[in-house]
């Protein structure tokens, strides 16, 4: 029961490293983390539930996870090669 | 004090220290390190509360397949690379960890409104025939619409990503070798026929990144890698230069 | 109710000859005043045939109607076009026809020299047009058509030069005066359609006698209010002075004759509400007594001899009024009063205007001087007028005044005796300054510059001026002639028949009369015999000097209500460009600012809009959690 908190305090590390660091590698790398927290709590409900419903949905985040950091590493690559950098400061065409 | 206690309470605190390293440390790839130790604490309690399936399959695609494509990735874009500390958008970090702190304490409140007084049942009866088999009857049975999409999804992120790596053929790249040995010889000057000099040629250093010595003394660029320019890991090539070429005719004639 | 077909005619020729000359323009210019002046002829014919015809008629059918149209059918609100012609009405259409008659033909030699007459003929016959239908209406409501109309041909008239901006300026002052009697007069048909449930005269005489006091008291006032402003009462008396600007024969008409006695019209006509209501009426007679007082104070330092005459208009409408006031008893008299001061008004204004055509439009009494001996006509029937008005025997205004200040004594009490001895000082001051103006314009030596050349005036200038004359002195006498003005309109005003008991006998109030006169004539030839300057003495007392201001009414009017009117726009106007207009600006402004804050978040920086995600999932968080507490 203690793993609920255990992934609470995973996630909330993961969110505030989305928004605190520059590189969009580590950025993607907390992403993975706030993932794995959301895991950790649903492997965790499944156990105290005692159904294993908690699992599959596990299951299925992490093949999700998965698709999504094949996905997104491909496009910073992509971006990489276009700009030459990686920092994700320097995408910011969108400002007025 | 059960097993589970003491494993529990001596990885927690790792995995939470590990996390935060990976938050503050400079270069990428110590983050990616860490985090591959977080994975694997993560799948040692997944194992821990029954969920033997998932906990193998967490390591073997996350920490395996996933943070290995992160290093790879890594090594591609550059494996200095590096955040500086210094922070350009005014009052991000300490409303990001105001923020944090608030979120961290408003969840635990609500987990802890949430959880107390429930017991845990535990995964003995659903288990009953083996995780894999308990797994496999709920995703072939119940949810096998979902299977179906997300296998789809799959299929669509393969492609997706092979579509974007791709790279076009550079223009050279597509004219045939004998096209290219013909402009070859027929360039600008017979240098562009001969080839480009070799570094550390003709020099008094034997490394990659020092330049090739001209007959007259002057360094050339054209000697270096041009990726090592690309990466930044070039020298001065003007340092060196030599002031005074040794006169070889006098001593002979000595 | 007889019913006639004649009577549309008398508005109706007038109104479409009106029409006829303002739509031909220049082209109706040789003929246009001819046309006028015999559709104005055209109508004193009908009113005459009319008037023969009811002569031979008994008292009750007498009156006569006639229905043009329905005119507003809404509800419980029924009001017909009809037209009313009765004893009373009879004598205003005579008095409007005849006497303007007389000046449409003394206009043709007055306005000879002008370009415009052709216009002045138009207004002139619209003129007439609306005040007939003034008289004629059958209810309040047609009455106040009647009403507006006679108010804008005043306007029209007045600012007839409106090259001159004081001319037009005016006209507009008397058309606002106007316009405040006019709020009086619709205040007043809304109270009687409030009350009674019709707007017509024979409809509220039926419903008089059970509605309640106060209702009445108010629509008398406001009655009061509307008479005031059209006859020139204390306090909106202030117009009458500069309507002199208008060409003379329009003073003479609509000023001393018509317009400035509809107010009179107006009160007599509603004598059922007054004699129900008693405070409304003794508002009415104080209103008369400082009108009267005032008026005569204005003309005995007045120098421009048509604003003399046009105080003592003022002043002779206020004994009409005073009259009024005194309910069955005095009505009759008030308009026997008003019938001779046509005459006799109107006959002095034609003169005055003879004397300026002959001195090149000099209106200043003090150039002028020993102009008998040059124009003896206009001498001898302006001063036929003069002893009318001043109230010598056995002339027109004798015996109207007479009457008045006998009907004032017999009230009764301390009012009758108030009343009666501010009637008997108005007499006094009015003897005053009619000598005055008499000595300083045809009397004593010549004052006039060497470059005027006085000349009697023209046949088609005298002529009406004779008849007019002729109507001063006699007018009064017939009229009283076994008591037949009483006899005629008593089935109208006095249908009870009231006994008026005599405070006093009738022959010491007849001589406190001639005393009276005799008193500020003697005082007048004394001051004004000798020798006279031709500038304005600047020397003079307080008394004159306010007298000159027009007994500072002007200054009240500015100090009361122009002022705060024009700080209260001001105020307003400032109001709407900073309140209305900035709360409008002000949304803009603030749509305009909060886009700019907003747009600080637009920064481009991902990381931004990520710490945005995390604290919108914070406050979805603290939802969830205030919400399962």
């Amino acid at each position: 029961m203690n793993f609920i908190y255990l992934s609470a305090i995973l996630f909330v590390i993961g969110a505030v490293g989305v928004v605190v660091r520059r590189n969009a590698i580590v950025v993607f790398m907390c992403i993975e983390l706030m993932l794995n927290a959301a895991n950790l709590a649903f492997v965790t409900f499944a156990h105290m539930n005692g159904n294993l419903e908690g699992q599959v949905i596990a299951f299925f985040t992490m093949v999700v996870a998965a698709c999504e950091v094949v996905v997104g590493l491909a496009i910073i690559v992509t971006i990489y090669r276009s700009r030459r950098s990686a920092s994700v400061d320097d995408a910011s065409l969108l400002s007025r | 004090m059960s097993g589970s206690t003491v494993i529990f309470w001596l990885l927690a605190p790792m995995t939470v220290a590990a996390a935060l390293g990976m938050l503050l440390v400079k270069k990428a790839v110590h983050s990616a390190i860490l985090l591959a130790f977080v994975m694997i604490n993560l799948a040692i309690f997944y194992i821990m509360q029954d969920a033997a399936f998932l906990g193998i399959v967490q390591i073997v695609v996350y920490t395996g397949a996933v943070m290995m494509l992160f290093l790879f990735i890594l090594m591609l874009v550059g494996v200095d690379s590096s955040d500086s500390l210094v922070e350009n958008i005014k009052g991000l970090r300490p409303t990001a960890i105001f923020t944090g702190l608030a979120l961290m304490a408003v969840l635990t409140s609500l987990i802890a409104r949430a959880t107390t007084g429930r017991s845990v049942v535990g995964l003995e009866e659903a288990n009953f025939e083996g995780n894999v088999q308990g797994l496999a009857r709920l995703l072939f049975r119940d949810y096998v619409w979902a299977f179906e999409v997300i296998s789809a999804l799959l299929i669509t992120a393969a492609l997706g990503a092979m579509v974007l790596a791709h790279t076009e053929k550079s223009p050279e790249a597509r004219l045939s070798q004998r096209v290219r040995s013909m402009a070859r010889f027929r360039g600008a000057s017979i240098g562009t026929a001969a080839g480009l000099p070799g570094s550390g040629v003709f020099a008094r250093h034997n490394a990659v990144d020092v330049p090739a010595l001209l007959p007259d003394g002057k360094p050339s660029d054209l000697s270096i890698s041009t990726v090592l320019a690309q990466r930044g890991d070039v020298q001065e090539t003007k340092s060196y230069a030599l002031e005074g070429l040794p006169k070889i005719d006098e001593e002979d004639s000595k | 109710m007889n019913q006639s077909q004649n009577l549309v005619y008398l508005i109706a020729l007038p109104l479409f000859s009106s029409a006829l000359l303002m739509l031909l323009g220049r082209k109706a210019d040789k003929w246009g005043h001819i046309l006028a002046t015999s559709v104005s002829a055209g109508a004193f014919g009908v009113g005459l045939m009319e008037f023969f015809a009811m002569l031979g008629r008994s008292e009750e059918m007498r009156p006569v109607t006639q229905k043009l149209f329905t005119w507003i059918s809404v509800g419980n609100l029924q009001v017909d076009a009809s037209l009313l012609l009765d004893q009373l009405s009879i004598a205003f259409v005579l008095l409007i026809t005849g006497v303007g008659t007389l000046i449409h033909i003394y206009s043709i030699a007055y306005m000879s020299h002008d370009r415009d007459r052709r216009r002045f003929f138009a207004y002139l016959n619209f003129f007439i047009a609306a005040m007939l239908l003034l008289v004629l209406g059958d209810s309040y409501l047609n009455l106040y058509v009647g009403w507006e109309g006679v108010g804008l041909a005043s306007y029209l008239l007045i600012g007839f030069w409106n090259q001159k901006p004081e001319y037009a300026t005016a006209a507009k002052k008397a058309f606002v005066a106007n316009r405040v009697g006019d709020f009086g007069l619709s205040i007043a048909i809304m109270i009687a359609f409030a009350n009674f449930g019709n707007v017509s005269f024979h409809g509220i005489e039926e419903k008089v006698s059970g509605a309640n006091e106060a209702a009445l008291t108010a629509m008398g006032l406001m009655l009061l209010l509307a008479a005031a402003g059209k006859s020139a009462q204390f306090p909106l008396q202030s117009w009458l002075g500069d309507a002199m600007a208008g060409p003379t024969p329009v003073s003479a008409l609509i000023h001393a004759a018509t317009m400035v006695t509809a107010g009179v019209y107006l009160i007599a006509r509603s004598h059922f509400i007054f004699d129900n209501a008693p405070d409304a009426q003794l508002a009415v007679v104080i209103i008369g007594a400082i009108t009267l007082i005032f008026g005569a104070l204005i003309g005995t330092a007045k120098d421009d001899i048509k604003k003399a005459l046009a105080a003592s208009t003022m002043s002779q409408i206020g004994y009409m009024i005073l009259a009024t006031g005194f309910g069955p008893a005095g009505y009759a008299f008030a308009i026997m009063h008003l019938l001779t001061h046509g005459f006799f008004k109107a006959g002095m204004f034609l003169g005055a205007g003879s004397v300026m055509h002959g001195m090149n439009d000099e209106v200043n009494m003090r150039k002028y001087g020993g102009l008998a001996r040059v124009m003896p006509i206009t001498a001898i029937t302006f001063g036929l007028g003069y002893l009318a008005i001043i109230g010598v025997p056995p002339f027109a205004g004798f015996y109207s005044k007479d009457k008045i200040i006998e009907t004032a004594f017999n009230a009764g009490g301390t009012k009758g005796i108030l009343f009666g001895c501010a009637a008997l000082l108005g007499a006094v001051i009015t003897a005053f300054y009619m000598t005055r103006v008499m000595l300083m314009t045809f009397g004593g030596k010549k004052r006039w510059a060497d470059d005027a050349h006085p000349h009697e005036s023209p046949f088609l200038m005298w002529a009406p001026m004779a008849v007019l004359a002729i109507g001063s002195v006699s007018s009064g006498f017939l009229l009283y002639q076994g008591k037949a003005i009483v006899n005629w309109l008593a089935p109208i005003v006095d249908k009870h028949h009231h006994e008026h008991e005599e405070f006093l006998p009738a022959t010491t109030i007849t001589l406190m009369a001639i005393s009276a006169v005799v008193i500020g004539v003697v005082i007048a030839i004394s001051k004004y015999r000798g020798e006279l300057s031709s500038e304005a003495p600047s020397e003079v007392s307080l008394w004159t000097r306010i007298a000159r201001r027009d007994l500072l009414q002007d200054d009240a009017n500015e100090f009361l209500f122009m002022r705060p009117g024009q700080r209260l726009t001001n105020l307003l106007v400032k109001i709407d460009r900073s309140v209305i207009d900035g709360v409008v600006r002000g949304i803009g402004s603030s749509a305009v600012g909060s886009a700019r804050g907003l747009r600080t978040l637009q920064s481009g920086y991902v990381r931004n809009y990520a710490l945005l995600i995390l604290i919108g999932a914070l406050l979805i968080m603290l939802a969830i959690w205030v919400v399962t507490l």
